[in-house]
């Protein structure tokens, strides 16, 4: 056979072997845009869930996914933040650095279901939290630490080192410099990282099963030690648990789900985007 | 004072920084903690390789061989559909589309990553399940290969976007010493970029399987759920992780079974951190 045309079929498999992801990529999401959106309206996003969530709206799921997401992010990225300082401005490279960015790898490797386990088990029982807020969103912090940590690291080291050189030289102390030189140009950065943290808080069910999702409660929280539903559980529990369901309420369902977790993902991109463009350095 | 502050500060950052190490400790002492006790009653021997898993039954049969053989069925179909295919999508994005689609291409590779996987079982329910019932004249459409080809597809945005990288980080000499000496573009790619891309590629490919064997809530939406030893890749299987978000609920706290599924917890933990160690040295190898 000519090379040329071994060529020509090799990039046509290529091409269509991307083809075969990234359509049904862009299926799912109208299909469930096409389906959902009937289903949308201010009724089903602020009323409580009905007739044993067959009828009425999901508003205590979506408060209850914003307190998790929140009570997340407050948890990770302040310790997120330091870790990605200590590594990028710090750390030597020998071996305890070694060890910790193994441990980040590992921490993002672990199955979403045995962080579930580990919530239930520290958090729920042995500091006797219950089954709460408290105990959820600590659970999805530990989980969503890693992206915080990566992102936020990759944010701090691509400043340029004269800028800390410059600082230093000035007379200002490490930490200054950290703290007002490198810390400020970093920011676009470790924010696309702590957005991109949230979204996958929000989206994750395995971790809340034990740790705080409630079944059916059609009341909103009153405080972080109490029970929540949640969108991603939610449209587990209406989707596999409840028969009979209305299959606009389950496409309405992931339809917001899909909705919050997709935007946050596209405001990450775009801070990124912008970011790359003003970057003068 | 300022010195004291600026000490506090840098003792406090170090702290953080360790924190990732502490806390892949504490999961581990937690899953021993909670896990290893179900070995009283039950031989890990028993445990790994018993047939039966009738965690309610008088006595429990504790056995986890069914779930084991569950995950490994789905995880190589998921493997066998989404290395060939992740791979290609790969040398596609880095080498051969334009730079505009490439960009593209990223961002719907992105996309599918952000897809909460309840979302996803939910679509493998309402769409590939009733698919594949028709397809093979099934009793029920919930089965390992359906469980297989969704799994697949969310193995794809890790497989695509570390082989990428690899693919990007070959140095550029290589190609254009191939090119130079009147291989074809395919041919470099075929010839060169690829084998020297290959560690970071496995390495894509066992982060791949990784995500594949962790993955819990699509799986348990559209695999069937029966714990079974499978026959075939037509039947429902459970896998690991469905056993433990199914039964956790109703576990009691401290009974056998609540051991037992800290015990596959136990399982998944040393799994994932094989995988990704032995991930992390093949792309560390390709960095020197």
């Amino acid at each position: 056979m000519n090379v040329k045309t071994s060529q020509k079929i090799a990039f046509f498999f290529l091409f269509l072997a991307t083809l075969l992801i990234v359509m049904p990529v862009g299926l799912i999401i109208v299909i469930i845009i096409q389906k959902g959106l009937p289903a949308i309206n201010w009724q089903f996003l602020s009323d409580i869930p009905r007739q044993g969530m067959r009828a009425g709206g999901i508003f205590p799921a979506i408060i209850g996914t914003i307190y998790l997401v929140l009570g997340a992010i407050v948890f990770a990225l302040p310790i997120g933040l330091m870790a990605a300082i200590y590594l990028s401005e710090y750390s030597r490279e020998n071996f305890l650095t070694r060890m910790i960015k193994l441990a980040i790898v590992n921490l993002a490797g672990v199955p979403s279901v045995v962080y579930g386990l580990f919530g239930l088990a520290l958090f729920v029982v042995f500091f006797k939290f219950g089954a709460s807020i408290l105990s959820g969103s600590l659970t999805l912090g530990i989980m969503i630490l890693p992206i915080i940590i990566t992102a936020s690291r990759e944010a701090l080291e691509s400043v340029p080192y004269s800028f800390r050189e410059v600082s230093l030289s000035l007379g200002a102390s490490k930490w200054q410099t950290i703290r007002h030189i490198v810390l400020p140009n970093a920011i676009p950065g470790i924010l696309t990282g702590t957005i991109l943290g949230l979204g996958r808080a929000a989206g994750e069910t395995a971790p809340i099963l034990f740790t705080v999702a409630a079944f059916y409660l059609p009341q909103l929280p009153k405080s972080i030690f109490h029970q929540a539903m949640a969108l991603p559980y939610h449209l587990y529990v209406i989707s596999t648990q409840v028969p009979n369901v209305d299959e606009k309420i389950r496409y309405g369902t992931a339809l917001v789900l899909l909705a919050l977790v997709l935007f946050m993902n596209l405001v990450a991109i775009i801070i990124r985007y912008k970011f790359r463009k003003k970057k003068k350095w | 004072m300022r010195k004291l502050k600026e000490f506090i500060i840098e003792k406090l950052i170090l702290i953080c920084g360790l924190a990732s190490i502490f806390f892949v400790i504490l999961i581990f002492l937690f899953l021993l903690k909670e896990g290893l006790a179900v070995f009283k009653t039950v031989s890990p021997f028993k445990f790994l390789f018993g047939k039966n898993w009738y965690p309610i039954s008088e006595p429990a049969q504790l056995g986890i061989l069914p779930l084991i053989l569950g995950s490994l069925m789905v995880t190589v179909g998921a493997a066998i559909i989404s290395i060939p295919i992740g791979v290609a999508c790969a040398l596609y994005i880095a080498e051969v589309a334009p730079t505009k689609t490439k960009e593209i291409l990223k961002a719907g590779i992105e996309l599918l990553a952000a897809i909460p996987s309840v979302v996803l079982g939910f679509i493998g329910m309402v769409t590939l399940v009733p698919w594949v019932k028709a397809l093979f004249k099934l009793p029920t459409g919930l089965t390992a290969l359906s469980g297989s080809i969704m799994l697949a597809f969310m193995a794809m945005p890790t497989i695509v976007s570390i082989a990428e990288d690899a693919l990007y980080s070959v140095p550029k000499t290589y190609k254009e010493g191939a090119l130079a000496l009147g291989a074809t573009h395919w041919q470099t790619i075929w010839r060169v970029m690829l084998p020297a891309a290959s560690s970071g590629i496995l390495a894509a490919v066992m982060l791949g399987i990784g995500r594949v064997i962790g993955e819990t809530m699509a799986v348990m939406m559209i695999t069937g759920n029966a714990a079974l030893i499978p026959h075939s890749i037509l039947q429902p299987v459970r896998t690991l992780t469905a056993t433990i978000a199914a039964e956790m609920g109703e576990a009691v706290v401290g009974s056998e079974h609540y051991f037992a599924l800290f015990a596959i917890g136990i399982v998944l933990f040393v799994l994932s951190f094989a995988i990704n160690v032995t991930a992390d040295l093949s792309l560390h190898r390709n960095k020197r």
